[in-house]
């Protein structure tokens, strides 16, 4: 990252913008002392100087505060504990008071979580909210919320976001990185643009329309960003009546009900509903990935077993898990380790690809999905998300499935790769792929699949297709009762 | 009879089980920290009169020991212990087996609590056993020590009977003395440091390489009493290239590993060999090779003190006082002189399926 | 300009160096190789010679470390394993050793102290260790992979009840094997001056070589080990990986057992082989593998266990006091450990960065 000038106000929320690899989290990580910084200087009100930040403690002292995208604090300890913990408090705390100082920051900041609750049992929105309050607490000046909006569901998003306007309101100004378009103009004042490590611009809101904001981003006129749109937007209706995929009945040991489902070849399908409605359950149940109670699964026509993900694959069926971090990328190994894996794994343990096959099939996907890496033997951990999300892709891609599924493929990722995803699968489609596609996005899925499966609290609660599939049709459905 | 097995815990019921299948009932069950206690009930009665015993009386003694796989002295050691006080023999014997001091007491203090009629300890380490002795005292309990003595009053226990590690190396020593070389030059191995075996058998070498010139030790290391240490560190010293004409090993393995290492360099040992092989504990195999002239000396230890106990037992029955508080074992040190009787005798560890 | 890059491509170099997982075992392998020769070069001194039964012999300090490492160095291919794809160690592979040469015992000896002949051939009484070892190998690994217990604590009961369980299996004798021919393994064969114990560790690095070759036993344990959840999803079967992990850990055991064995043809159960499971697990920490799991290096390892005998060696050589051996060995242990652990690499890799932008700086100006 070079020459950034970043000017922040208070009572000002700043969206901080760029596509994956733009320098965004460099600059949150330099302002908060995680990096040190070559060059330039920072500056804070009320200080003539230029401030010192060497580590993340200096930035706190400073009153520069983050949430990050992965929640940072002790799942296992109470909500009170999280908030004062690491704080220079030391022994002697007084238990009593702290709870009730949480209890009182809670309250006044609208979070419904209690002081001795333990962290872990509030959803994942109400932690971010308690390691913001944690940060407001701290009397802090600046707050920065790292893609905090990436796990919540709509409510949960409004949530936050009435959080933030609130800080606004008693001064705090508030660095906002996010992916999400919508949010954007909903809750920002300024947006600063970066790109390839390079400040673009800073903006107001007001003159800044979304198509030119995307066009900055991925430094392409609006010619351009027409085409994309252009492409993206069209899709087809699927003619072909072959059922690839068909189960009956099918429920696993996650907590869904039983529930039909079926792909035709050549098909983009999906599951839409809010967070935790069980999407992901429900495509964990197909693959094998979680406990099979009963179920009956035909492929083919042909009934089949599926009990754990090893007999998914030998049928054909892939699958991108939701969460990158924790089922997806095997960190520490190699890109081309990583692309490798599900095929290699299929293909035997007694028979290992070469070096120079592995090279092969590593080099050759890296350029088809463009991914950005310094070579196949980086660590896949080193890239970043976007293209650690088109590795994993890959490595689906080269078993050449006949069923793919992709659990939220475009979630933290910038908006060309989520574009350049959307385009492959309809693409795949096209050469007669069955795809299943699931994204919190809802524009997204309508862009991109014809028939959507809707979910509510776990239940398969109905099925859009044809001149249904429009965003007020979905929510109703999802909401329950045809309004 | 059959039952005599079924107080062992878990650890030891799949160790118990074979052995009950090899058909040998005094077999020392190799249980670690735990106490194999035969229970007292269903067998005294018909037992001992079945045996035809000199007393009507069945005396219970607790036997605490160190644990049978310490070495084959130990073995040994533990065998006969348990085949001196066999039901056969008009004993009934709760043992408990460990090289840890602290589970020895509380295994001690267990034995006091269920009355038995003797005590007998051989203890891991020297000191902490006071208090436990008192209690002994107070409940009537003689103790009779064995094999190894501890720090505490002559008062407290009822016997003695102990081997002299000190003798034991005096003994070598002056054998060694004898060999009449014009330098000796030693390659000294040691067991455990602190040890009372080591202190003994250290010590008298030290005393002697201090006051002779002609004694000198070419290195004085310590192989904890095992083989492949002992081969390293006459390894080491082979290919150091210095000379060396005997190896004082403390104990028979490490003199056997300290011979493989010679036997790879080709350094002749034993009688007529460029190197004297000096080792400990009586073990059957050593001594042959004591026989065989590829050693030249190997020190007894001597873990037959179960008659001497017997006999002191039978003293305290008949009511009358021990002679002697203090027994010092009789213990030789045989070289190429060695006959097929003394090994008999003297050797342990049994070649033979070992008999009731 | 042309001087320039190829300074900081020297540079590169270095930084490429540092960050490479052999430089710390291979670099301390030389210190103390160097240390040696600066203080008796005659420490590299080999001979030939002959040894009591007339065979030809290679003697001298170098192959003294070959052959006594030998064990090491199985156990830690094995314990490299075990820890790449469990994240934890074994520490009962002492205890192992004993019940493997146990087996061995009782099986050459059928029940006797110490027979004329061998009651069954030699290789009848390895297989059976290898068996037998593979079974508690397989045990800890059960406990492991299968009801999620830390490693050192599952090994932890082993570690407590195996040298027992060893005396057990020969009824607490101590039996020798008066055959010869058995001594070959722990010795040498006739007509081959090298010590067998070196040729059989060559042997299990050659085959661990070919396995890591020709199957991706590499490529799953590092994934199972890097992430459990992820390999699962990818097909993998992750408790058998780290069950597999500790049978094979077993099978090195069982030839680590022989060599011990046959060294001088019987053991002690309470001390052979005492405390080789703390060395095998320094083998892995030298060779810069990561203790919690994930990727490793065979060979770094390989080459650790050497180091740790060449320590031993030379600390023989010096004839440290006996009591005060162990500290001076944890004392260039522990910085040996400190170098090569990943935290530190990354600072010398960037030292050697600095070293690189120091040098253009002083171009330039």
């Amino acid at each position: 990252m070079q020459n950034v000038d970043f000017t922040l106000c208070e009572g000002e929320i700043h969206a901080l913008m760029g596509e994956n690899g733009a320098g965004k989290s460099t600059l949150i990580k330099v302002l908060t002392g995680v990096y040190e910084k070559d060059e330039g200087e920072i500056f804070l009100k009320g200080m003539d100087k230029a401030a010192v930040i060497r580590s993340p403690q200096d930035a706190q002292k400073l009153g520069i505060s983050t949430v990050y995208q992965e929640i940072t604090l002790c799942p296992n300890l109470s909500v009170a504990e999280n908030m004062y913990i690491a704080r220079g408090k030391g022994a002697g705390q007084n238990w009593k008071k702290m709870n009730a100082d949480a209890d009182k920051i809670l309250k006044s900041l609208d979070i419904p979580a209690k002081a001795t609750q333990q962290l872990s049992s509030c959803s994942i929105a109400i932690q971010q909210m308690v390691a913001i309050a944690r940060a407001v607490d701290m009397d802090c000046k600046v707050l920065i919320l790292d893609e905090p909006t990436s796990s919540l569901d709509e409510q949960e998003v409004q949530k936050l976001f009435g959080l933030m306007r609130d800080l606004k309101k008693r001064g705090v100004g508030i660095i906002f990185v996010t992916h999400f378009l919508d949010q954007v103009y909903e809750v920002s004042d300024k947006i600063t643009v970066l790109r390839d490590g390079k400040l673009v611009g800073e903006y107001e809101i007001e003159t800044l329309p979304r198509v030119k904001l995307v066009a900055k981003m991925l430094g392409k006129e609006l010619n351009d960003m027409e085409e994309i749109r252009d492409d993206s937007l069209v899709y087809k209706e699927k003619d072909a009546d072959e059922i690839v995929f068909e189960a009956k009945g099918l429920q696993s040991n996650a907590g869904i009900k039983p529930f039909d489902f079926y792909i035709k070849k050549g098909e983009v399908n999906g599951f839409t509903g809010l967070l935790g409605s069980g999407r992901s359950e429900c495509v964990r149940a197909i693959f094998g990935a979680d406990r099979v109670l009963h179920g009956e699964v035909k492929k083919n026509g042909k009934k089949i077993k599926i009990s754990k993900p090893i007999d998914a694959m030998k049928n054909g069926i892939a699958y991108l898990p939701e969460d990158r971090k924790i089922d997806g990328i095997i960190g520490d190994l190699s890109v081309r380790e990583n692309i490798i894996l599900a095929l290699q794994v299929l293909k035997g343990f007694f028979r290992p690809f070469t070096k120079a096959q592995a090279y092969k099939f590593a080099d050759e996907y890296i350029k088809l999905l463009e991914i950005k890496t310094a070579s196949a033997d980086t660590p896949i951990k080193s890239l970043s998300g976007g293209n650690q999300q088109k590795v994993i892709l890959a490595r689906w891609l080269l078993m050449n499935p006949e069923y793919l599924i992709l659990d939220e493929p475009t979630r933290g990722i910038d908006i060309g790769t989520k574009i350049e995803i959307q385009k492959l699968v309809l693409k795949l489609a096209s050469e007669g792929m069955s795809v299943t596609f699931i994204s919190s996005e809802t524009d997204e899925m309508l862009r991109t699949c014809s028939r959507l499966v809707v979910m509510r609290d776990r239940k398969v609660v109905g099925e859009l297709s044809g001149e249904d599939l429009t965003q007020n049709k979905i929510m109703s459905t999802i909401a329950g009762g045809d309004r | 009879m059959k039952k005599k097995f079924l107080g062992v815990v878990l650890s030891v019921a799949m160790v118990a089980t074979l052995l009950a299948g090899c058909g040998k009932k005094e077999e020392p069950a190799p249980a670690d920290d735990t106490a194999t206690e035969a229970p007292a009930d269903d067998q005294s009665g018909d037992d001992a009169a079945d045996e035809g015993s000199s007393s009507d009386k069945v005396i219970t003694v607790g036997i605490i020991n160190n644990d049978p796989t310490e070495s084959g002295y130990r073995t040994a050691n533990v065998k006969s212990l348990e085949e001196a006080f066999s039901a056969a023999n008009g004993y009934e014997a709760k043992t408990f087996y460990s090289l840890k001091n602290d589970e020895q007491i509380n295994a001690a203090q267990q034995f006091i609590q269920e009355g038995v009629d003797y005590l007998l300890l051989s203890a891991a380490d020297t000191a902490g056993w006071d208090s436990t002795l008192k209690d002994a005292q107070a409940a009537g309990i003689p103790v009779i020590l064995f094999d190894r003595t501890i720090d505490a009053d002559e008062s407290l226990y009822a016997a003695s009977i102990v081997s002299d590690m000190d003798k034991e190396g005096q003994t070598a020593v002056e054998w060694l003395a004898s060999q009449n070389l014009d330098e000796y030059n030693i390659i000294h191995i040691q067991g455990v440091m602190g040890s009372a075996a080591q202190k003994g058998r250290s010590g008298a070498l030290q005393e002697k390489v201090d006051a002779e010139d002609s004694w000198n030790i070419v290195t004085q290391q310590t192989a904890e009493w095992n083989a492949e240490k002992a081969q390293q560190i006459v390894q080491s010293v082979i290919d150091s290239g210095e000379d060396f004409n005997v190896i004082y090993a403390e104990n028979d393995d490490m003199a056997r590993g300290a011979v493989a290492a010679l036997d790879n360099a080709n350094i002749s040992h034993g009688v007529d060999g460029d190197v004297i092989i000096m080792g400990f504990d009586c073990n059957k195999w050593a001594l042959k090779e004591v026989q065989a002239g590829n050693w030249n000396y190997d020190g007894q230890c001597n873990p037959f003190q179960a008659p001497y106990i017997d006999e002191v037992i039978k003293t305290l029955e008949a009511g009358e006082e021990v002679a002697e508080k203090v027994i010092i074992l009789e213990e030789k040190g045989f070289d190429s002189s060695i006959t097929d009787a003394d090994i008999e005798a003297n050797g342990i560890g049994d070649e033979t399926a070992p008999t009731e | 300009m042309q001087k320039n890059t190829s300074k900081s491509s020297v540079a590169n170099v270095f930084s490429g160096i540092f960050r490479n997982q052999l430089f710390i075992p291979i670099a301390a392998l030389l210190l103390l190789a160097l240390f040696n020769f600066i203080m008796d070069p005659s420490f590299f001194a080999i001979s030939f010679g002959h040894n009591n039964a007339g065979n030809p012999v290679l003697s001298g300090r170098l192959i003294t470390i070959l052959d006594n490492g030998s064990e090491l160095a199985i156990l830690a291919i094995g314990m490299t394993l075990v820890t790449a794809a469990s994240g934890g160690q074994d520490i009962s592979v002492g205890a192992a050793i004993a019940i493997a040469g146990s087996v061995i015992l009782r099986v050459l000896c059928g029940g006797q102290v110490s027979p004329e002949h061998l009651q069954a051939p030699i290789i009848v009484g390895f297989l059976a260790a290898c068996i037998v070892a593979m079974l508690f190998g397989a045990f800890n690994g059960v406990l492991v992979a299968y009801f999620k217990i830390q490693p050192m604590v599952a090994t932890l009961i082993l570690y407590t009840a195996g040298r027992s369980i060893a005396s057990w299996i020969n009824n607490s004798q101590l039996p020798i094997v008066n055959e010869p021919k058995f001594g070959y393994f722990g010795g040498l064969i006739p007509g081959i001056p090298i010590p067998t114990p070196f040729l059989i560790a060559v042997l299990c690095m050659i085959v661990i070589a070919l396995v890591l070759k020709f199957t991706n036993l590499g490529l799953y344990t590092q994934a199972v080990g890097i992430n459990e959840s992820s390999s699962k999803l990818n097909g993998l079967n992750p408790k058998f990986i780290k069950l597999l992990s500790f049978i094979i850990l077993g099978l090195c055991v069982a030839v680590a057992a022989l060599i011990k064995v046959s060294r001088v043809s019987t053991i002690n159960y309470s001390v052979v082989a005492k405390d080789i499971e703390m060395d095998a697990i320094l083998a892995v920490a030298l060779g810069g593998n990561a203790l919690s799991g994930g990727k490793f290096s065979m060979p770094a390892s390989i080459i650790g266990a050497y180091v740790i005998q060449f320590l031993t060696t030379t600390l023989y050589k010096f004839n440290v006091r006996a009591d005060a051996l162990p500290a001076y060995k944890a004392a260039v242990i522990i910085l040996l450990v400190v170098l090569s652990a990943p935290v530190v690499r990354d600072k010398l890799s960037s030292l050697g960065k600095k070293l690189k932008s120091g040098t253009r700086v002083k171009e330039v100006g």
